[in-house]
């Protein structure tokens, strides 16, 4: 390689690595800091501490109103549960009807599915709050879940419809041919030939739901069914302040473990559902 | 031969498939075909959510409330003969939510393309950092990134310690100070240009590396190849990174919640549009108008939209090049 090269690269490197640390800075601070007893969060900046404590845990995770973290953390499991569970169903069902069927307005209800993609949740937000308060459903976790079985996220079905449209039809062909019906193609071929896009999918519904906090600052209304987001606002009060930073720091690090370790362990369907469907962010 | 009916022939050709589509079908019906009909008509109401039976048609008095004080109306008499109050803080939410937009996108979107540009050189441990710059990106629409970000950015944070330890006094507090709320949620977003990026990098890596041969043996140097080869390869990319991260921007909400503590912030700094329609809706019970609000922000979103698209054949080129 020439000099001229290989310095060039240096730099690059050393750009990127510089940025990429001071970009990451704040989040590693964030779990420094945890550990900081709650007077030293406030004067050191730096990521090495002066004294190690667990403090901020053991306040932190008592929570609120005398519901402690564990429940909030097992209530968002199992609301992600329910989601993606919902997800997988609906939409990979959606998704074969538009990539494999031929039926009338086909076409017609693609287009709607597409339009739906785009459309800004704010519009359906009233009535739905209406309409589930009506159920009685408000309080609950059914505002949240029972949306997901009806493939309300139309990212996800196309996500779904653009990985079934690129698998081999012969396949669909020749067990036709064998005498499976619709369900058999869509149980027996198709769904095992998706793995890889329904983790994406499983994987993106977890994280939305897991960070999702707009619906359930709306329809939970009761300590006992907060979920971890939900639970971490009440860190910070209405004026804005905060009393127990430690223990904020301390829960916030908890809430993003999952995240980290999802994505450190499904590194490619991230990649994939990132360029497929240019997933929010 | 045995004929059958219309009406069974079609059944017999499309059943199964509304069979599988029937979920979604119900979906779309039940949560987003009626509900956007209801908001619809819940605009012109003044629907309130504790006393729905007092409901009355307003006509377009939750728009005259929105766009009153433009035209410098505080007060207004609705078609069912209530004197209304002009909203004060909607045209503050709409410009602050129009100033978030139009920085934060423009500002991600060029640091994404400039990061993926440096990472296309055949350089080695891309992977790892692709990784490494999607980490905020991950973790950025949570709360827990929203309540360090409060921490970051007040008077005795992070950020004062650095800039104190490097020289500078007088520092404010970038979140209670209302000249500086918004860019901290600005900042806040920008940080997340790791999705855009990765985006970026897929798309330079469609572009064929003969065309960049080709130039050079022309003569042409590193910026007229960026300028001639890659942006207009990449324009659909860019195109597509635009119009996402825009509809995104305008929703944004938990940021803005939780730094001001459930209000709009500092003298209503940031107060973003769909802050303000849940205070509205949620706080106030005035649901009719965060309806009215809702619809109003869904004809600024696909106006605009519409506007990228019309204009996009100036400057978008769907060439040979994929």
């Amino acid at each position: 390689m020439k000099a001229r090269t290989i310095v060039r690269l240096t730099l690059t490197h050393l750009f990127i690595i510089t940025l990429g640390l001071g970009m990451i800075y704040p989040v590693l601070w964030m779990i420094v800091s945890s550990f900081k007893p709650n007077s030293m969060i406030f004067s050191d900046p730096g990521l090495i501490p002066k004294a190690v404590t667990l403090e901020n845990y053991i306040t932190g995770w008592k929570g609120y109103a005398g519901v402690s973290f564990e429940r909030f953390f097992a209530n968002s499991l199992l609301m992600c549960a329910g989601a993606i569970v919902g997800n997988l169903v609906s939409c990979s069902m959606a998704a074969y009807a538009f990539a494999r069927l031929k039926f009338t307005g086909r076409n017609f209800w693609f287009a709607v599915m597409m339009t739906t993609l785009m459309l800004p949740g704010h519009v359906t937000l009233v009535p739905r709050y209406i309409l589930f308060n009506t159920f009685g459903w408000v309080g609950s976790y059914r505002p949240i879940i029972v949306p997901r079985f009806l493939a309300t996220d139309a990212f996800f079905v196309f996500l779904l419809v653009q990985f079934i449209r690129s698998l081999p039809k012969e396949l669909d062909e020749a067990a036709t041919i064998d005498g499976c019906g619709k369900l058999g193609v869509f149980l027996r071929i198709v769904l095992p030939l998706t793995v890889p896009a329904l983790v994406t999918t499983a994987l993106f519904t977890f994280l939305w739901t897991w960070d999702d906090f707009f619906n359930h600052l709306l329809y939970l209304t009761e300590p006992e069914t907060f979920t971890v987001s939900r639970a971490l606002r009440t860190f910070v009060g209405d004026a804005g302040a905060v009393s127990n930073w430690g223990g904020a720091l301390a829960m916030s690090t908890l809430a993003i473990i999952p995240s980290f370790v999802l994505f450190f362990s499904l590194q490619r369907y991230f990649i994939q559902g990132i360029t497929t469907t240019g997933i929010k962010g | 031969m045995h004929k059958m009916p219309g009406i069974v022939r079609f059944l017999k050709r499309n059943a199964a498939a509304y069979m599988f589509l029937a979920p979604w079908l119900l979906g779309f019906f039940v949560l987003t075909l009626y509900p956007m009909g209801y908001s619809l008509w819940l605009g012109f109401t003044d629907y309130d959510f504790t006393k729905p039976d007092a409901t009355r048609w307003i006509g377009l008095g939750n728009y005259l409330k929105m766009f009153g004080p433009l035209f410098g109306q505080s007060e207004f008499t609705a078609s069912s003969g209530e004197v209304m109050r002009a909203d004060p803080y909607y045209l503050k939410s709409l410009s602050v939510t129009f100033t978030y937009v139009f920085t934060s996108v423009p500002l991600k979107l060029t640091v994404a393309l400039a990061l993926a540009l440096m990472m296309n050189q055949r350089l080695r441990g891309v992977s790892f950092y692709r990784t490494v710059y999607y980490i905020p990106t991950l973790l950025g629409g949570s709360v827990a990134i929203a309540v360090l970000w409060r921490k970051l950015f007040e008077k005795n944070g992070l950020v004062n310690a650095f800039l104190g330890a490097i020289g500078f006094t007088n520092l404010p507090g970038w979140i209670t100070n209302p000249k500086y709320a918004l860019g901290t949620l600005v900042l806040l977003s920008v940080w997340q240009f790791g999705s855009s990026m990765i985006i970026f990098l897929a798309g330079l890596q469609q572009i064929p590396q003969e065309y960049y041969e080709a130039a050079s043996v022309d003569g042409a140097n590193k910026i007229r190849q960026f300028f001639f080869i890659t942006i207009p390869l990449l324009s659909p990319v860019i195109l597509f990174n635009l119009v996402m991260q825009m509809i995104y921007a305008f929703q944004a909400f938990t940021q803005a919640y939780i730094i001001g503590g459930g209000t709009g912030g500092v003298l209503n700094s940031t107060l973003f549009y769909t802050l303000h329609l849940y205070i509205q809706g949620w706080t106030y019970h005035e649901m009719g108008y965060a309806s009215a609000m809702a619809w109003v922000l869904l004809l600024i979103i696909g106006v605009l939209t519409a506007i990228v698209f019309r204009t996009s054949n100036l400057w978008v080129s769907y060439g040979s090049g994929e």
